[in-house]
């Protein structure tokens, strides 16, 4: 005879709990394990705003005719070319420049700024537009409708819109037809803890050493040092938007 | 005053359904036009990194912008007590509706990812004038959609008044939004300027005055039916000033340009050695969009002819057009002044030249589609709703204050 009671089954419940608590350490255990051997951050931690990404650019280094920073860029991004140079994107370009009064000519990469102020995220409809805690302004190609606006609000033209498919990736850098992208710092090398970007890697390769990447907040950083010494600048300062980028000798 | 009896337009069915079909062709032609864009991608019109908006963005800004100012008939009529506009206010409503969603569909299918209009929808960046503007132009169409339903139903008719204030000051908040997408960018020369949203504003008086008249006297002719020479003199001499202040505005902003020598070059440009910018902007936007308009309006030669009013409306319209061409390709095109006092040797993106644009078919494909979904709703409208009075003949007796 099966003696009825009140009290649960208390077997069965453990039963369920020891289940439950070892299903649920056979699912976490090994990501916890791996990101651990892994080391550094977890793709969660987010960044912080105790570094700020930056880049110089010594003009007087920057050597006429070389493209060396370009080509980088676009190998590391697989930024295609089809031909249409008014459509193709470009995450870096190299302008040549004269002073109409004295003559002086110069030669500078220009690509985004990395504004601490940047318009294309105020304009965004969606967000998609958005700058990290380190300083790198980007654009989440998720959220990205493609209406353009931030390329209307940029003061420095650094941004392209895609406008055909894309038939080459880069699985370093996803991206696709309609939305807006620009330069990001490399910001997949910088996540993985490198402390550079492409195009600083090429121009110190080919010898210039015309761009120098790194931490503005951080006083030791050859970036920070070399400010100290040379008069720099930020291309449309008037706007007072604090850029990422400065520009020494123009 | 007799009562005002308000019946759908009926003209003959062979003239309502052969209009209809055309317009349906159009708004299929440009429906493939999208699917081709979105397939190809939009490196197949015009559109590029340097003119980012183009021929759909112009006739999109001109939709919507007329829309809000076809709403005004309505807003005299019922917020300030003009009797012979309130019989207007109806259809003023309709075609309001019918330009913002012919305008905001051209904006929606020109968009770089449209299956994305429900992250456009769900995710705001609420700094974002065009975050505000998804808003302003859905609270609009409800609005009015509100002030539709007030003035067709008798029992509601203490509402016209409150309903038709919301309305009027949501319309000025809506061009406000428009012309802001322009004044809130400082990296261009031709807008950053607070004057674009007042400026905007008192266009859209003059573009949806201008729609409301040449659709109105269309539709009076297309149903047979009796429209007044009072009526239209009052549509008329209000248009006249709507030009005209237009050209204030116009003439203050370049004033004000004029005065600071850091934007002397896109002045020079607009006005003086822009090739097809200057040309828009005297012979377009200044000598077809106002002068003419303005000697059709005023001249007493012309008092008498709808002929003159009809023309006059057009070349506004065509005027208008012009004139936001004007200031969003013409506001393109002009270069950023990235090094001034340097001038660009070589830029591989086009760097201190004027940027090439020429609009492709598909562009204006797009366009034209917003303007066919526009008419064809405004058609179908009339058809169905009760937003014509039967006569518009002027009234025997006006009282003292008319």
């Amino acid at each position: 005879m099966t003696e009825v009671t009140e009290r649960p089954d208390m077997d069965r419940r453990r039963l369920v709990s020891i289940t439950a608590a070892t299903l649920a350490g056979v699912t976490i255990a090994p990501g916890v394990v791996l990101q651990s051997l892994a080391g550094g951050k977890t793709p969660n931690q987010g960044v912080s705003s105790q570094v700020r990404w930056g880049m110089l650019i010594d003009t007087n280094k920057c050597a006429d005719g070389c493209s060396a920073c370009v080509e980088a860029c676009n190998r590391e991004n697989a930024i295609p070319s089809h031909g249409r140079p008014t459509t193709d994107p470009q995450w870096i370009r190299k302008v040549k420049l004269r002073d109409k009064m004295t003559g002086r000519v110069a030669n500078l990469p220009m690509m985004c700024q990395h504004c601490e102020f940047p318009p294309c995220v105020d304009v965004c409809p969606t967000g998609a537009s958005f700058r990290r805690a380190d300083g790198i302004v980007m654009v989440d190609r998720h959220t990205c409708i493609g209406c353009r606006y931030c390329m209307m609000a940029c003061p420095y033209k650094a941004r392209s819109f895609i406008h055909e498919n894309i038939e080459e990736h880069s699985v370093v850098a996803p991206r696709g037809k309609g939305c807006v992208e620009s330069c990001n710092f490399c910001a997949y090398w910088l996540d993985r803890g490198a402390k550079t970007t492409a195009c600083a890697q090429a121009c110190a390769k080919a010898g210039h050493q015309a761009i120098i990447f790194g931490d503005l907040n951080d006083p030791e950083s050859a970036i920070a040092k070399r400010l100290r010494e040379l008069p720099t600048r930020q291309i449309r300062s008037e706007l007072e938007l604090n850029t990422g980028v400065r520009y020494a000798g123009v | 005053m007799k009562e005002m009896q308000f019946r759908e337009l009926y003209c003959p069915p062979a003239r309502y359904w052969t209009g209809l079909t055309g317009l349906a062709i159009l708004m299929a032609m440009s429906f493939g036009t999208f699917l081709y864009l979105e397939h190809e991608g939009h490196w197949v019109t015009g559109m590029n990194n340097q003119v980012i908006w183009g021929l759909p963005h112009v006739f999109a800004i001109f939709l919507i912008v007329a829309a809000s100012g076809a709403l005004n008939v309505a807003s005299i009529g019922s917020v300030f007590g003009g009797p012979l506009y309130k019989p207007l206010g109806r259809y003023s409503g309709l075609l309001a509706i019918s330009l913002l969603i012919g305008g905001l569909l051209v904006l929606v299918l020109d968009l770089g990812r449209p299956e994305r209009l429900i992250v456009a929808m769900t995710t705001y960046n609420f700094k974002s004038i065009f975050a505000w503007n998804i808003f302003l132009y859905t609270g609009f169409i409800v609005i009015t959609l509100v002030y539709l339903w007030a003035m067709m139903e008798r029992q509601a008719k203490t509402l016209t008044r409150p309903i038709g204030f919301v309305a009027f000051f949501w319309r000025l908040l809506l061009t406000t939004g428009t012309g802001s997408i322009f004044g809130f960018i400082v990296a261009r020369d031709a807008y950053n300027s607070a004057v674009l949203a007042p400026m905007f504003i008192i266009m859209s008086f003059s573009y949806g005055l201008a729609f409301f008249i040449i659709t109105l006297m269309s539709a009076y002719l297309w149903g047979d039916r009796k429209l007044g020479d009072l009526r239209l003199a009052k549509l008329k001499n209000l248009l006249g000033v709507f030009v005209g202040a237009v050209l204030f505005f116009n003439l203050v902003y370049h004033l004000t340009n004029l005065y600071i020598a850091q934007q002397h070059g896109i002045e020079r440009f607009i006005l003086l050695d822009g090739g097809p910018y200057t040309a828009m902007f005297w012979l377009g936007q200044i000598l077809i969009g106002s002068i003419f308009p303005l000697v059709l309006i005023y001249a007493p030669k012309y008092q008498q002819s709808r002929y003159a009013i009809a023309t006059a409306s057009m070349l506004i319209l065509v005027g208008g057009f012009c004139q936001i061409y004007v200031l969003l390709i013409g506001g393109q095109a002009y270069p950023l002044s990235l090094f001034p006092g340097y001038e660009v040797l070589q830029s591989s993106f086009y760097d201190g030249v004027v940027a090439a644009y020429s609009p492709s078919f598909w562009e204006a494909m797009l366009g034209v589609g917003g303007i066919a979904v526009a008419l064809a709703l405004v058609s179908i409208g009339a058809r169905m709703l009760k937003v014509f009075p039967e006569s518009l003949e002027d009234p025997d007796s006006l009282g003292p204050a008319h």
